[in-house]
């Protein structure tokens, strides 16, 4: 018996502001948005920096390490194919913790998942985009 | 002093459809039902209607979550009106009311009439009209952080929201359950109620888990029907049949990030600054309030309610409801006394506007609530969306 496909990933469309986020893992590289004046993370990528009212900030690297703030283990299967269970999560960044990124926790069985954890991003092909996903950090350098 | 404009405003008439898993009638015909029985109630005519707000304003996208708008009804029972408003961007479902009261205190309208229309059940009948996502579009504007990681639908973001509330709170599922036992126990007793077969604490803990840690109890309860209110200038409402329900309060700030992913607290949501501006407002307190229509698309928002509103300390929601004795409707403080969304179906805090005025104006039947309430306070959530009102019969 063959298992369906999974769905697609609806993607997100890309505009000058979200584009760096969207297609850097293609190099490697979470790119987040960074004052140029005070180095405070912006994000979502807009382009003004509202602690010293700049419109000077641009994509930059960060590391993409960063910890589970909050998950969720849905075990709904909204669609046909969908595989389940699967993780969503917010994601703090090591560098800007008041930054929380969007994603799947993958690489590892959904019940280990925990507050606080350690995880490290990854990049997931789709289409023209390179999807930013989080799965356990590697032990700790 | 300020005087706030909201005092100068009260709920005059309410009507609401047929509420079920499916009607026989259109979302239109519904809504009609509603808006005649509003005006109705209120003692006015059509032709004494001069304004019309809704929230959030007409969808055609088949997902039954708002099918009617104001162009619609306007036109299907021809009124005449100086000011009329629907739109999404608002302090959630209440903007509606928030708008109205705008334009009665700018002298454009006396009496509003305001609704909201839900098609959903028959909308998920033919497909899976909730979703989120829309196979094979690429998703702008906010949602797009979340559209590419299987987020089908708002449970798994609230589910995010809860599951952190449950960590710090130390909430167990036995204590959520109250929440909708309580409502069913409510339902019961509601005849227009969508589900009214009391449910037990078995029942709540074998309800199949949505996203952890939600399970299907947590949830409203998706339904064809419509709420019609009547928002009057307080001298015009002291001249008609019904005593005002005086909207003593409103909190409609956002004081927050506007964002399902950075809001500055993720486990409260939007809601106590809105619930503090709403105290900023009026010399009532928490003590003062009679009964609640709290806010449940899930169950956890009526937990943060009975919080934020200042009912029970931060966390201490679990303590509040624990056996259920204090929010059942012979308690300190009813909670949602018509089953609310979770068992009398998701009209979007206008079913709980209806229920505050059922039970201040004695009409509540077999589940009216004893002493004569006099005070409610009824909210709307959801993620960076809130608002509140304190409501007050004369």
């Amino acid at each position: 018996m063959t298992q369906p496909a999974p769905p697609p990933r609806t993607l997100p469309a890309i505009d000058p502001d979200n584009r760096a986020y969207w297609t850097r893992g293609r190099d490697g590289v979470l790119a987040i948005f960074k004052c140029h004046s005070c180095h405070a993370y912006v994000h979502p990528p807009v382009p003004f920096c509202p602690a010293c009212d700049t419109v000077a900030v641009s994509p930059q690297a960060v590391s993409g390490r960063g910890t589970v703030v909050t998950f969720t283990v849905n075990h709904k299967q909204w669609v046909p194919g969908l595989p389940v269970p699967y993780v969503l999560a917010l994601v703090a960044l090591e560098e800007a913790p008041e930054v929380r990124l969007v994603a799947n926790i993958t690489h590892c069985d959904p019940a280990e998942v925990t507050f606080g954890m350690a995880v490290e991003v990854w990049f997931e092909p789709a289409e023209d985009l390179w999807i930013p996903q989080f799965r356990p950090a590697r032990s700790a350098a | 002093m300020t005087r706030h404009a909201e005092k100068d405003t009260a709920i005059t008439g309410i009507g609401m459809s047929d509420v079920s898993r499916g009607a026989s009638k259109s979302a239109l015909a519904l809504t009609v039902d509603a808006a005649l029985e509003a005006i109705a109630d209120a003692g006015l005519t059509r032709a004494e209607i001069d304004g019309i707000a809704t929230w959030p304003g007409e969808r055609v996208d088949g997902s039954g979550f708002s099918p009617v708008g104001c162009a619609s009804l306007q036109d299907a029972l021809r009124l005449k009106v100086n000011w009329y408003a629907g739109g999404r961007e608002a302090p959630g479902q209440y903007g509606a009311v928030f708008n109205a009261i705008g334009a009665i205190a700018a002298g454009l309208c006396r009496n509003v009439l305001i609704f909201r229309s839900m098609y959903e059940a028959t909308a998920r009948k033919t497909a899976f009209a909730n979703s989120l996502l829309r196979p094979g579009e690429r998703q702008a504007g906010p949602f797009a952080w979340y559209a590419p990681y299987y987020t089908y639908a708002a449970a798994l973001q609230q589910a995010l929201f809860f599951n952190l509330y449950v960590h710090n709170s130390g909430i167990r599922p036995e204590q959520v359950a109250q929440i909708p036992i309580n409502q069913r126990r409510n339902a019961a007793l509601n005849p227009k109620a969508v589900y009214r077969t009391p449910i037990t604490l078995d029942d709540y803990l074998a309800s199949p888990l949505i996203a952890t840690p939600l399970r299907l109890y947590d949830c409203d309860v998706p339904c064809d029907g419509a709420v019609a209110i009547i928002v009057s200038r307080i001298d015009v409402a002291r001249t008609l049949r019904n005593p005002p329900v005086r909207i003593e309060a409103i909190g409609s700030s956002m004081q927050y990030r506007n964002s399902w992913t950075q809001l500055d607290a993720l486990d409260t949501q939007a809601q106590p600054k809105v619930a503090e501006m709403l105290w900023s407002r009026t010399d009532l307190k928490p003590v003062d309030v009679d009964i609640a229509q709290l806010y449940d698309g899930f169950t956890y928002h009526t937990l943060n309610w009975l919080e934020n509103f200042g009912f029970c300390d931060r966390y201490g929601a679990k303590d509040f409801i624990e056996g259920g004795r204090r929010i059942a409707l012979e308690g300190d403080l009813p909670v949602n006394t018509g089953g609310g969304a979770l068992s009398a179906g998701r009209l979007h805090a206008y079913g709980a506007v209806h229920e505050a005025c059922t039970q201040l104006w004695g009409r509540g039947g077999a589940r009216q609530v004893q002493g004569s309430p006099q005070v409610c306070a009824t909210s709307t959530a959801g993620g960076p969306l809130a608002g509140a009102m304190l409501l007050v019969r004369d």
